[in-house]
C-alpha cells in the first residue's frame, strides 16, 4: 500500500441515525469503500477522538451546545465538510419544535408528562445545553456539499461517495434525489 | 342573535349589489370589511353562502391580499409607505413618533379597537412623501404637526370625511411634458377617427408608431392588438392596467388623475380594433381615492355618447368600462395574475402560454396594457403613427413617463423622447451628486455614476419608468435591504425558487448588512439570485434578485466594507440561543456558553 488512504470520518449531530443506517446499507460495497477511504472517528469505528481528516460526513442539525462543539471541530479538521440528510441540511424533524417556545418543550416533557417523579426541567451540567431552535449545520459553519434525502439512500450516497472520491463533478441521477 | 342576523343582512346587501357574482368577490370582501373593519370566519361563510362557492375558497382570497384582515383591525387602518424614498423622508420616525401618541404598537391594534398602525410597500406618493394610507386612502407630506393632528382626530372618533381636505391632497408634479402630457386632446378625437378610418387603418397606424408596452416589458403594442383581433371568439376584453405597484413609479397615478379621458379614450379604440365590447381598469388599492371621479368621468363618457351602447351614435361601436379595486398585492400586476384577480381569485400568475391575447379573462381573447400605452394609442390614433414615430430612437419610438423621486430638487413626472441619458435627466430634475439610481425599480437594475451616460431606451437601459435617485450620502445598502424585504412581502409563494429564494436573499442582505458577512455570503448571493432568475415561475421571482446582483458589481464596496474579515460567520447569535436555556436550568457553568473564542474556530 504506498497510495495512501483518504480519511473520511462521519458523526450524527440532533439526526436519528437513520442516515448512517442508510451508510451502513452500502452493504457489500462498503469493502470496496474501505479500500478506498480510511475511517476515523465515526459510529461505524467507534472511535471518539477526531484526527485531521480529508472527508467529514455530518448527519443532524444543531440543537445543542454539543452539537455546536463537534460541529466546530469537524469543521477544523476535515478539508471537505458534508451536510448528509434533511436534518443536516434544515433541521428536519427536529425543528418542528422552532414552532414552540424551548420552555413549553420542555415542560411537556419533564414537567407535565404522566407518571413523572419529582418533576422539573433537568439541569445536570453534564447534560448539553439546548439551543432556543434546532438550526441547519450550514448556519454554523460553512459546508461545502449537500446530500439530500430522509434518509438518502445507500445508492445516492455510493453515487455522490465514488463520484467526490473519482475528483468528477456531483451530478446524482433523478431517482435518486427525487421520491415521485 | 340580533347582531349576526345584521351582519348577514349587511353582507347579503353587498353581495346582491354586486349580482351575486364569484367574479366581484374581491369587490365584494373590500366592501364587507369597509363596513365590518376585518373579515371574521362568520363574515367569509356568509359570502361564500351567498356566492354560492366554497367557505376555503372565500378565505383563500382573504388571506391572500394585503389590505384585507382575517385578524380584527382598528377602524382607523394607518399603513405607512416604506418604500426607500419614504425612509429618505424620514417615515420611519414618523411611524415610530405615530404609534408612541396613539398608544398601539407598530403592527398592533390599540386595545380598544379604535386604530392600527403598520406599514405597507411603496404607496407611488414618492414625490409628496413621507405618506400613507387611512383606511385605504393616500395621505401625503406627512409631518409631526400633521401627525398630532390625525392622533387628535382619531381620538375624537372623527369620521373620515370631516378630516382636513389638504392631509389628502394629491398633486400631479409635471414637470416636463412631451407630446402625451403637452399636446392638447380633444375628447372622442380617437373615436372619432377608428370609425371614420377603421380599425384595419388604425392598427396599420399602431404598426407605424411602433408602440411598445411601457408597462416595462416593451412588447410591441400593434402585435398584441392584432394577435386578439385574430383570436377566435365572439367575446374579447380590454384591460388597462393601472396596478403600478413598482416601488418608486407614479406615473399612472397621474394619468389616471388628469388624463383618465384619454386613457379610457385609448382603450375604446383598443375594444373597437380588437372587438371587444367590455373594458376594465384594474386600479391598484393604494389610489383608491380616485375611484369615484374615474366613475363620474366615465358616467360622463355614456351620457357625451363617447361610452357605452352606440358610441357617436352608431349602434355598431358598443364599449364600456368597468373600474377593478385591488387590494395590496404587487403580483397582480402581472398581467395573468392580475386575470385572476379580475376573476375574483388570489392573484396566482398563469402558466404561460397560452398569453391573454388568446385566454385572459374568463378564458376570453385579452388585451391587457398599461395605461401609457393606451393614453400614447389615443394619440397615435389621432395623430397618426409617423408623428409619434418621429421621436425617439430605432427601436424605441414616441416618449418615456418617467417618474423621478429621491434624492432631487424636484420629484415629480417627466416626460422625454427615447433615448435621452440618464445625465440628461439628473441635471433637469437637480440631482447634484447622485452615486446610483435604482431604475425601472426593484425589479429594475441598479446603476452607478459610471453608466450615467447610458440612455433610456429598449436598446440600452429599459423602464417602466421608476427613477430613483440616491445621492453620496445614501448608503446603497439601505436601498438594496429595503428592496429585499419588499420582494419577501410580495413573492405571492406559488413556487419555490421564490418564495424560498427571496427569504434567504433577506436573510444574507440582512446578515451583511448588520456586519455580520462575509465573502461566503457573497457568493451564496450570487449563485442564489441565478437560481431565482432561471427557475422561478414569474417576473416577480425572476428580477427579485436584481438588486443584489447588480450592486454587488457595481457598488461592491458597500459590501466590502461591512464585511468579517473571516471566510465564514454563523448565521444567528449561537450564545443568545442558549439564553432560554439557561434561564430555564438556572445553569451557569463554563458548558452552559458559547464564548466568543470556542466560535472563532467556527471561522477558519
Ligand atoms: C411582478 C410584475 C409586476 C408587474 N406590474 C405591472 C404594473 O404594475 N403595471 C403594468 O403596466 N405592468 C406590470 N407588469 C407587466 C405586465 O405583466 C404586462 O407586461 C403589462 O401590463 C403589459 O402592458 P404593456 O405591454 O402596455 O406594457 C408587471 C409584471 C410583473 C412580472
Ligand atoms: S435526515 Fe431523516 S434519516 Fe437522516 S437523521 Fe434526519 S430524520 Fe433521520
Ligand atoms: S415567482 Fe414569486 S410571485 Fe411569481 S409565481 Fe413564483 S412565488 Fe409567485
Amino acid at each position: 500500500m504506498i497510495e495512501s488512504k483518504l480519511k473520511v470520518a462521519t458523526c450524527s449531530l440532533c439526526g436519528c441515525f437513520g442516515c448512517h443506517m442508510s451508510l451502513l446499507d452500502l452493504d457489500e460495497r462498503l469493502f470496496d469503500l474501505a479500500e478506498k477511504v480510511e475511517f476515523d472517528r465515526s459510529p461505524l469505528t467507534d472511535l471518539k477522538e477526531l484526527g485531521e481528516c480529508d472527508i467529514g460526513i455530518i448527519e443532524g442539525g444543531i440543537a445543542n451546545v454539543e452539537n455546536v462543539h463537534t460541529l466546530l471541530e469537524f469543521r477544523a479538521r476535515c478539508k471537505i465538510l458534508i451536510a448528509m440528510g434533511a436534518c443536516a441540511i434544515s433541521g428536519g424533524i427536529p425543528a418542528m419544535r422552532n414552532h414552540y417556545e424551548l420552555k413549553d418543550c420542555l415542560e411537556e416533557s419533564y414537567t407535565r408528562g404522566i407518571g413523572l417523579v419529582d418533576a422539573q426541567i433537568p439541569n445536570d451540567p453534564e447534560i448539553p445545553l439546548l439551543l432556543d431552535q434546532v438550526h441547519p449545520i450550514h448556519e454554523v459553519v460553512k459546508i461545502d456539499y449537500f446530500l439530500p434525502g430522509c434518509p438518502p439512500s445507500a445508492d445516492t450516497i455510493w453515487t455522490f461517495v465514488t463520484q467526490l472520491l473519482a475528483g468528477q463533478p456531483i451530478a446524482l441521477p433523478y431517482t435518486q434525489i427525487h421520491y415521485d | 342573535m340580533a347582531e349576526s342576523s345584521t351582519l348577514a343582512q349587511t353582507i347579503r346587501d353587498i353581495v346582491q349589489r354586486h349580482q351575486k357574482l364569484p367574479t366581484r368577490l374581491l369587490q365584494i370582501l373590500r366592501e364587507v370589511q369597509d363596513r365590518l373593519t376585518w373579515l371574521s370566519t362568520e363574515a367569509i361563510n356568509v359570502v361564500a353562502e351567498e356566492l354560492g362557492i366554497s367557505p376555503a375558497k372565500v378565505r383563500s382570497v382573504a388571506e391572500f391580499y394585503s389590505f384585507l384582515y382575517t385578524a380584527p383591525r382598528g377602524s382607523y387602518d394607518i399603513l405607512f409607505s416604506d418604500n426607500i424614498t419614504d425612509r429618505m423622508l424620514g417615515n420611519r420616525e414618523l411611524l415610530h413618533y405615530l404609534a408612541d401618541r396613539l398608544g398601539v404598537a407598530i403592527n398592533g391594534t390599540r386595545a380598544d379597537g379604535r386604530v392600527s398602525v403598520g406599514t405597507t410597500s411603496c404607496t407611488g406618493m414618492c414625490d409628496q412623501g413621507p405618506a400613507a394610507l387611512v383606511n385605504g386612502y393616500a395621505l401625503t407630506r406627512l409631518t409631526k404637526p400633521r401627525l398630532d393632528r390625525i392622533v387628535e382626530l382619531v381620538n375624537a372618533k372623527t369620521p373620515l370625511e370631516q378630516w382636513p381636505r389638504e392631509f389628502f391632497e394629491v398633486v400631479s408634479n409635471i414637470r416636463r411634458a412631451d407630446i402625451l402630457l403637452g399636446r392638447h386632446f380633444a375628447d372622442g378625437a380617437a373615436l372619432r377617427a377608428v370609425l371614420k378610418r377603421g380599425p384595419e387603418a388604425i392598427l396599420e397606424e399602431m404598426v407605424k408608431s411602433g408602440l411598445r408596452g411601457q408597462g416595462g416589458a416593451g412588447f410591441k403594442s400593434a402585435a398584441k392588438w392584432q394577435s386578439c383581433r385574430n383570436a377566435p371568439g365572439e367575446v374579447k376584453y380590454v384591460v388597462c392596467n393601472a396596478d403600478e405597484g413598482e416601488p418608486g413609479t407614479f406615473k399612472d397615478r397621474v394619468l389616471m388623475q388628469d388624463y383618465a379621458d384619454l386613457v379610457f379614450e385609448g382603450m375604446t379604440v383598443c375594444g373597437r380594433v380588437i372587438g371587444a365590447r367590455q373594458g376594465f381598469v384594474y386600479l391598484r388599492g393604494e389610489y383608491r381615492y380616485m375611484v369615484d371621479a374615474l366613475k363620474a368621468t366615465l358616467q360622463r363618457r355614456r351620457e357625451a355618447g363617447l361610452l357605452g351602447a352606440a358610441i357617436l351614435g352608431d349602434a355598431s361601436f358598443e364599449f364600456d368600462i368597468d373600474i377593478h379595486l385591488g387590494a395590496g398585492a404587487y403580483v397582480c400586476g402581472e398581467e395573468s395574475a392580475l386575470i385572476e384577480s379580475l376573476e375574483g381569485k388570489h392573484g396566482v400568475p398563469r402558466i404561460r402560454p397560452p398569453f391573454p391575447t388568446t385566454h385572459g379573462y374568463l378564458n376570453k381573447p385579452t388585451v391587457v396594457n398599461n395605461v401609457e400605452t393606451f393614453a400614447s394609442a389615443a394619440k397615435i390614433a389621432v395623430e397618426g403613427g409617423n408623428w409619434f414615430a418621429s421621436r425617439g430612437t430605432a427601436e424605441s419610438k414616441g416618449t418615456k413617463l418617467l417618474s423621478l423621486s429621491g434624492d432631487c430638487e424636484r420629484p415629480g413626472i417627466y416626460e422625454y423622447p427615447f433615448g435621452v441619458t440618464v445625465r440628461q435627466v439628473l441635471e433637469d430634475c437637480g440631482a447634484r451628486d447622485a452615486q446610483g439610481i435604482q431604475m425601472a425599480g426593484p425589479a429594475g437594475h441598479m446603476i452607478s455614476a459610471k453608466l450615467f451616460d447610458r440612455r433610456i431606451c429598449f436598446e440600452d437601459l429599459a423602464t417602466g419608468g421608476s427613477f430613483m435617485v440616491f445621492d453620496q450620502r445614501r448608503d446603497i445598502l439601505d436601498g438594496i435591504r429595503n428592496f429585499a424585504h419588499f420582494f419577501v412581502h410580495e413573492s405571492c409563494g406559488f413556487c419555490t425558487p421564490c418564495r424560498v429564494g427571496t427569504s434567504l436573499m433577506r436573510d444574507l442582505v440582512d446578515k451583511v448588512h448588520t456586519g455580520h458577512g462575509t465573502r461566503a455570503d457573497l457568493e451564496e448571493m450570487r449563485k442564489l439570485g441565478q437560481i431565482m432568475r432561471v427557475a422561478s415561475h414569474c417576473g416577480l421571482g425572476q428580477t427579485a434578485p436584481n438588486p443584489v446582483l447588480d450592486s454587488l458589481d457595481q457598488f461592491p464596496e458597500s459590501y466590502e466594507r461591512r464585511l468579517r474579515s473571516t471566510a465564514f460567520e454563523p448565521a444567528f447569535d449561537m450564545n443568545a440561543a442558549l439564553e432560554q436555556a439557561r434561564w430555564l436550568t438556572g445553569r451557569t457553568d463554563p458548558d452552559a456558553y458559547l464564548d466568543e473564542e470556542i466560535l472563532s474556530r467556527a471561522m477558519p
